[in-house]
Order: structure tokens, then C-alpha cells, then sequence
């Protein structure tokens, strides 16, 4: 298992959200008093059901919603001051992107620069060689002359991590980046954002893709209006907790001892899921709850 | 062969084609935003929307485009307040405005008849435009092309995405006014040269027409404007020889290049989706 | 002068009485599709068309045909291309719209110029409400009643159609050409309008009815007596409007119905208001 917590958690400044009330105009409260901290050179996954929450965090992380009260600090430095100098990436849903918009694969990856560039957003030599660098990591360089449209579900979401890359940024949030990917590719993100993680880049992932995250995520922040769990993966992304993150709106299958085998052990296999890639339990026993894929096809 | 050049012996016709022309390039610029957006409606409703100012700054004898701009800014609240306060479609809440806005200019027209006629502001009026209409134009078109040159990649980024542009230091509301401030105004440019009705033509067509010709926001862009000028110079030229209608030909010329680029664009066409369909039918058999 | 001399007087003249009466039954064919209208999602459908006549008109003209003919065969034709040319090609269907109907209303213009015609452009603009004659009028009827007749006995078809097109075709109803009909419909409706209110105004007839009804009930049997209402008291006080005060009559009726979508705004807040608190 792939688990970084065991280093140990002296906080390089990183992310830190600190009893932070996120309000909207018409008296929805989206956030109350939701605080934590995440250190460079992680990956958490932010988990919660549809409606929890979640996007408003990233809204007021990013600085779109002033929050109500609380505060955010990137790197040790407040929202705006963090934006300006160009620390947060966000990687957008496939949803919220027009693929019919006229631009070039390079073109988008160049939208990554224009923190740093001048008035007019005139691309430099530096700018020029950050974009192609970021393409030939993420595997585009070839298709960078291509409209976004006519590109995979895959290959789309390259482009974002792309451009992200570019930006250089030490903070990037990525909003459901596995959703209508196949396997392979969710495979080939995964294993971009460990080697970016490695650069010692800060992630956070919101994502309702349950069974990828033990897959790549070393600490989970379970959400609903404000954190419920928030730790190491192998101990916070547990059953009670989930059950308690998602209450009945997943889908919960459970498989008693006497139903998969003869012997006399008396763990259960748990699949949860919304409809994507199920989260399958099996246990508890040991500290090793987790099964990594699920069972080959459920009978 | 002289005939050709008769046009450009008389004055009133020089100016009328490079007023056009810079009319046209103004609108064109803009078009590209509005056709990516899908906010062709938007611009209907802004060029019918300025009538109702350019006749009460008529009669008050107020610059039209201050009255025109003010109301197309009235018009734009009109629409946003409209979707706030009822649960109106954005296609229903646009009509109403910019009906009852346009009904209303009418209805002003009718009751205090001065120096804008029906006729002008339905058609517009390049041939006979004043002096003082000349610099109103001139300073519109000039101020606004330079706007955009320098903020066109900012405008993009915010209308493609508007958390980056935002992550990026920018700020989408702000661009966002600027882009309906740019129209506005450019609406009543427009208006001079073709009319109120087929302002819409102006910022719709030829970003579409450049839309079909390339996949690159900014070589669309420089293209829409292109052809935006090419047309209004057209047109206007080609009035001399048929008998005043300037805005019928400058969107006639504007409508037929959409045509071509709809036919036989070498990506984007017809005639090549045409033929790679009948390939495939020859491939299966 | 008394109230009802200031509705009475004007009655007197002729061309108020046709005027009147052309408004009346304009005001009810554009009233009963603008409900269908809205619900659909078309609210603009009518402004294409109705610049697309155009040139439909000029060409009937040059082949001394009814001029109606020629305007609703190009009115539909321009529907048609829409359609399909957006289904074709990566630009948006309102872009499609746009540029066909200003294509239209530019070739139109063009050609009117070219051609001498009885016509007058503006009239055909801004329609000519009170210089109607009663041929005209009649002419109107001819075909804004039927139109308001046939909306009206298939409406229930129309409004299924419209609200849940799979339902309507998952039941056996024939979608495609519920959809097809409501655009004669409509482009019927417009060539009946042009001569009262003209080609530019009848938009704001086919949207703001439609709308005053949607905000004043959710149902829909209770739209269509609201907006017929509306339109006709908007076409009632326009007319009256333009007498007394020589005002141009098809902007003052829609300038009316502006004034009936502001009051229906009102009650609706205050209703849903008061919903809240009871």
C-alpha cells in the first residue's frame, strides 16, 4: 500500500483551511466551519456525496466566494495574494469546458502562462518551452495542433493537466478528473499526478470515483457541509466513515462470510458505490482493509 | 473601366466606404465572441435595444451615441433583472426587452418627429451621415478596435474559462462589461451604417463565416474582422451602382461569403462532408 | 371628456373601425401560439420568420402572385433551411437563425428597391394599422381565425409535443409534423399581422401574451384565456392610444403589452409572497 503518512506530519505550509463558513446570497449555507490542513507533496482526495459541499470549497479556495467567515491560506499566504502570484491550478470538469470553442490543443496549455505574462499576453521564449514541456509530459506534443474537440475523454484531460503543469503552480485542485475516462487512462492520470506529487506539488482531488482512491491518495478529507474525517487513507477511508459521509445515497452491497466461502471467517465483502468504479471492503481483520480492484465480475 | 471608379470622385461616396469598412471590422471583431458564445440573440436585442435613447437624445440633442449607449445598458439590466425576478427563459426574457425597448423608440419617433427619421434608424444612413456623426463613428470604432487588440486574448480566456481566467488575476464581470460596452457602442455605429434590423447581420455573420474557416480563436478573429471590413467597403461601393440600399449589400455580401464558407469551407463544408460521406458509401460496397 | 366618449368617439371613423377590429383578431391568433410558443423554447422563431418574409413578398410581386403567398412560402422556407443547416454544421442554431433571416430581410430589402412595387417598405415594416381597407381586414380574418382555430383544437397535441416530445412519440403522436404544423402556424399568423402591425412588432405579439400568461398561471388551460385577455386589451388601448394621441398604433399596442408584462411581474411577486408567509 502506498501510504505516505508514515513520514511523519510536520506541515510544510501547504494548504490550510481554517474554520472557514462559506454563505450564499439567498441563505444557503455551503460550508460550516470546515477546517483543515494538507502538506506539499501530497494527494487528498476531497469525498462526498453530490451537493455536500464540495464545489464551494473549491470555489472559496480558489477566491470566487469570499467566505462568511474563516480563512484560506496557500503556502502560507492569503487567497488573493496566492492567485496573484500564480500558486493554484485548476483542472475543470469535462462539463464546465466547450469543446466547441475554437482552440488549439497549445493554445489552452498557453492559457497556463498568462498569470505571467504582460499587458498584452504576448508569449515569451520561456513561455513558449514551459507550454511545450508540458505537452511532451502529458504525451500531447503530437497533438497539439489539434482542436479541442477532436480530442478523447482521455486526451481532454491531459490537456488540463497540461496546462497546469505549465502555470507551474505548487497548489492543484482537479474536480472529478476520472469521470467518463476508461481505465487505461485513469491509469496514465494517476500515474502523472504521483510524479508530480514526487515534485512535491500539493493536490486535491474531489472526486465521488470511491475505488481509485486508495489507488493514489494519501490522505482523504470526507466532507459534507464541513469535514467529517480527514487523515492518513488506509485509516480515515473506512466503511464507518463513509457510511457516515454518505449516508444512504450509495449503493451498498454486502457479502456475508457463509455466502463466499465455508470457513469460519466472519468478514464480509462490502462494494460501495455511485454507479462508478465500486469501492470493494473486504474485512475488517487487519489494518489492510483495503482491496484494490474490485472482484472480476460480480455474481 | 472608369465607371468602376466613378465611385471614389465623389466625396460623400469615399467616406461612406471607409466608414463601412471600419463599421464592418469594428463589428466583424466582435462577432467572433458572440458567435462562440451562442449570444446572437444578445446582439439582436442591443441593436434594437439603443433605439429608444437614440431618439430621446435626439430630441433633447444629446450625441446619439451616449443616448444609445445608455439604453442598451438599460436593456442589458432590463434582461438580467427579468431572469432574477421571474422564472422567464433567457430566449423569452430577451424578446420582451428588446420588443417593448424597440416598440418604445418607435412610439417616441412617432410622437415627437425631428431629425431621426423612422426610415434612418430602420436602414441606416451612410450616404447622408453628418460630419459630426462622421467623428462619433470614428472615434467608436477606433477606441474600440484598439480596446480589443490589447484585451482580445484576456476576453477569450474569460469567456472559454472563466476559473482560469479568474485563477489568472483576471476578472470575468469586468471583461464581461466591457465586451456589452464594446457592443453597445459598436450597435450604434452599426446602426448608422446598415440600420437597426440588420445590425444583427454585422455581429453575427462574419464570425461565423470565419468560425467555419479555422479552429484558432485568434486567426478567427483577425479573419471575422477582415471580412467584416471587406464587406462593409463592398457594399457601400456597390450602392453607388444600386441605388442607395448600403445595408442590404454589405449584409448581402456578408450573407453570400457565409454561403461559400458553409458549401465548401475545406474543413468545416458541405461539399467535403459530402464527398467523404459518398467515400464511405464507396468503401462498404 | 368622459370615459366613454374617449372609447366611443373613435368609433365613428371608419378606418378606426377596421383598424379596430384588424387589431382585435391579430392580437387573438398571436395571443393563442405565443403560449406554444414560449412553453417550446420558439419565442424567436417568430422574429426570424417574420423578417424572412421579405423577400418573399417582392418576388410574389414580380410574378403577380398574392403577395401572403409569397410571404409565407418564404417565411417557411427560411424555418426550414434553419433547421437544417444548423444540423449540418458546427455553428449554433441561433447563430444559423441570425444570419439566415438577416440574409432574408437584407436580399428583401435590395430587391424591393429594384423593383417598383404599390407597396410601401415602411408599411410593410410597421404595418399601416389605420389605413386598412375592409378587403384587407377580411383578408386578416381569413386567415387568423382559421389559424386560431386549428391552434386551439389541437392544442393539447401541440402542448405534449412541446413539454415532453419523447412522451408524445412513446403515445403514437406524430412529433415531427406537430412541429412542422405549429410553424405553418405561425408563419400564417405573421403574414396575417404584417398589414396591421407589420413584419418588425408582430415578434413582440408572438412573446409578450405567451409570457404574461406564463406568470400569471401554471396551468395551461388557464394560459390561453390570459393572454387572448391580455393581447386584446393591449391591441383595445393601443389603438385608442394612437387615435387620441397620433401616435404610431403597433408600437403603442406592444408599448401596452410591455406595461401588462411589468404588472404581471408584480402580482406574481406579490403572490409568491404571500404564498410564503400564509
Amino acid at each position: 500500500m502506498k501510504n505516505r503518512s508514515s513520514q511523519g506530519r510536520t506541515f510544510s505550509p501547504g494548504l490550510v483551511v481554517s474554520d472557514l463558513w462559506v454563505t450564499y446570497a439567498n441563505g444557503v449555507t455551503a460550508v460550516c466551519g470546515a477546517s483543515f490542513a494538507l502538506r506539499a507533496g501530497t494527494i487528498t482526495a476531497l469525498v462526498g456525496v453530490n451537493g455536500s459541499g464540495k464545489s464551494s470549497l473549491f470555489k472559496a479556495i480558489m477566491g470566487f466566494l469570499a467566505p462568511a467567515r474563516g480563512e484560506v491560506t496557500l503556502s502560507g499566504k492569503p487567497v488573493r495574494e496566492a492567485l496573484k502570484s500564480g500558486l493554484v491550478a485548476y483542472v475543470p470538469q469535462a462539463e464546465e469546458v466547450d469543446w466547441t470553442f475554437p482552440v488549439l490543443v497549445e493554445d489552452v496549455v498557453m492559457m497556463g502562462r498568462y498569470g505571467r505574462m504582460n499587458f498584452m499576453r504576448i508569449p515569451r521564449a520561456a513561455d513558449r518551452a514551459a507550454v511545450s514541456a508540458a505537452l511532451e509530459r502529458v504525451g500531447l506534443a503530437e497533438l497539439r495542433k489539434r482542436q479541442i474537440g477532436e480530442l478523447s475523454g482521455g486526451q481532454r484531460k491531459r490537456v488540463f493537466l497540461a496546462r497546469a503543469l505549465a502555470q507551474e503552480s505548487e497548489i492543484i485542485l482537479l474536480d472529478e478528473p476520472f469521470t467518463g475516462v476508461d481505465v487505461k487512462t485513469e491509469n496514465a492520470i494517476i500515474m502523472l499526478l504521483r510524479a508530480m506529487r514526487d515534485e512535491g506539488r500539493l493536490m486535491l482531488v474531489s472526486t465521488h470515483n470511491l475505488g481509485s482512491v486508495p489507488d493514489f491518495c494519501d490522505e482523504v478529507v470526507l466532507f459534507n457541509q464541513t469535514v467529517l474525517a480527514q487523515g492518513p487513507t488506509a485509516t480515515t477511508f473506512t466503511e464507518a466513515n463513509l457510511a457516515e459521509a454518505f449516508g444512504g445515497s450509495l449503493r451498498h452491497i454486502r457479502l456475508g462470510g457463509g455466502a463466499l466461502h465455508d470457513d469460519d471467517d466472519d468478514r464480509r465483502v462490502t462494494v460501495l458505490t455511485d454507479d462508478e468504479r465500486p469501492l470493494v471492503l473486504y474485512g475488517p481483520r487487519d489494518a489492510e482493509t483495503l482491496v484494490k480492484r474490485p472482484p472480476e465480475e460480480p455474481r | 473601366m472608369d465607371v468602376l471608379f466613378e465611385p471614389f470622385a465623389y466625396s460623400y461616396m469615399a467616406r461612406a466606404i471607409a466608414i463601412s469598412a471600419l463599421v464592418g471590422a469594428l463589428c466583424g471583431a466582435l462577432s467572433a465572441f458572440l458567435v462562440i458564445k451562442g449570444w446572437s440573440l444578445m446582439g439582436d436585442a442591443l441593436s434594437h435595444a439603443v433605439v429608444p435613447g437614440v431618439a430621446i437624445a435626439a430630441i433633447a440633442g444629446y450625441p446619439f451615441a451616449l443616448g444609445a449607449f445608455l439604453s442598451g445598458l438599460l436593456a442589458a439590466g432590463g434582461i438580467a433583472l427579468l431572469r432574477r425576478l421571474t422564472s422567464l427563459k433567457e430566449d423569452v426574457a430577451i424578446g420582451l426587452i428588446f420588443t417593448g425597448f424597440f416598440a418604445l423608440g418607435l412610439l417616441i419617433v412617432s410622437l415627437r418627429p425631428t431629425s431621426v427619421s423612422v426610415q434612418t434608424i430602420a436602414f441606416g444612413n451612410i450616404l447622408a451621415i453628418s460630419d459630426a456623426d462622421i467623428l462619433q463613428v470614428l472615434v467608436i470604432s477606433v477606441l474600440a478596435l484598439a480596446l480589443l487588440a490589447m484585451r482580445w486574448r484576456d476576453l477569450m480566456l474569460a469567456f472559454f474559462d472563466e476559473a482560469q481566467a479568474r485563477i489568472s488575476g483576471l476578472d470575468p464581470w469586468r471583461l464581461r462589461l466591457l465586451f456589452f460596452a464594446l457592443l453597445s457602442a459598436a450597435s450604434v455605429a452599426a446602426m448608422q451604417a446598415v440600420g437597426a434590423i440588420l445590425v444583427i447581420a454585422m455581429v453575427v455573420t462574419p464570425g461565423a463565416t470565419a468560425y467555419l474557416l479555422t479552429d484558432r480563436f485568434g486567426v478567427m478573429l483577425g479573419l471575422a474582422s477582415i471580412l467584416g471590413a471587406v464587406c462593409g467597403a463592398v457594399g457601400a461601393y456597390a450602392s453607388f451602382f444600386l441605388d442607395g440600399a448600403t445595408g442590404g449589400l454589405i449584409v448581402l455580401a456578408q450573407t453570400g461569403l457565409f454561403a461559400l464558407a458553409f458549401l465548401f469551407a475545406p474543413k468545416q463544408g458541405q461539399w467535403r462532408a459530402w464527398r467523404l460521406r459518398r467515400a464511405a458509401k464507396a468503401g462498404e460496397r | 371628456m368622459s370615459l366613454v366618449a374617449l372609447l366611443i368617439d373613435p368609433l365613428a371613423h371608419g378606418f378606426m373601425q377596421r383598424g379596430l377590429v384588424a387589431a382585435l383578431l391579430v392580437a387573438l391568433v398571436c395571443a393563442t401560439l405565443s403560449c406554444f410558443l414560449v412553453l417550446r423554447g420558439w419565442s424567436l422563431m417568430g422574429d426570424a420568420i417574420s423578417h424572412a418574409v421579405l423577400p418573399g413578398i417582392v418576388v410574389a410581386h414580380l410574378l403577380a402572385l398574392p403577395l401572403t403567398l409569397g410571404a409565407f412560402a418564404a417565411g417557411l422556407f427560411t424555418a426550414w433551411l434553419t433547421g437544417r443547416m444548423a444540423a449540418a454544421s458546427r455553428i449554433r442554431p441561433d447563430a444559423v437563425m441570425a444570419i439566415l433571416f438577416s440574409g432574408m430581410f437584407a436580399l428583401g430589402l435590395v430587391l424591393f428597391l429594384r423593383v417598383e412595387t404599390d407597396q410601401h417598405l415602411l408599411h410593410i415594416l410597421f404595418g399601416n394599422m389605420l389605413g386598412l381597407e375592409w378587403n384587407d381586414v377580411t383578408e386578416i380574418a381569413l386567415i387568423a381565425v382559421p389559424t386560431t382555430l386549428i391552434v386551439l383544437a389541437k392544442r393539447r397535441d401541440l402542448l405534449l409535443a412541446g413539454f415532453d416530445p419523447a412522451h408524445a412519440r412513446a403515445i403514437g403522436l406524430p412529433v415531427g409534423r406537430l412541429d412542422s404544423l405549429l410553424l405553418i402556424l405561425l408563419a400564417l399568423a405573421i403574414v396575417a399581422a404584417m398589414k396591421a402591425v407589420g413584419v418588425l412588432l408582430v415578434v413582440a405579439m408572438l412573446i409578450a401574451p405567451g409570457a404574461i400568461a406564463g406568470l400569471l398561471s401554471q396551468r395551461f388551460d388557464r394560459m390561453l384565456p390570459i393572454a387572448m385577455g391580455a393581447a386584446m386589451f393591449s391591441s383595445l388601448a393601443g389603438t385608442l392610444l394612437s387615435f387620441h394621441a397620433d401616435a404610431a398604433t403597433g408600437p403603442a399596442i406592444v408599448v401596452f403589452q410591455s406595461m401588462l408584462v411589468a404588472l404581471a411581474i408584480v402580482i406574481r411577486r406579490r403572490k409568491a409572497r404571500s404564498g410564503a408567509t400564509a
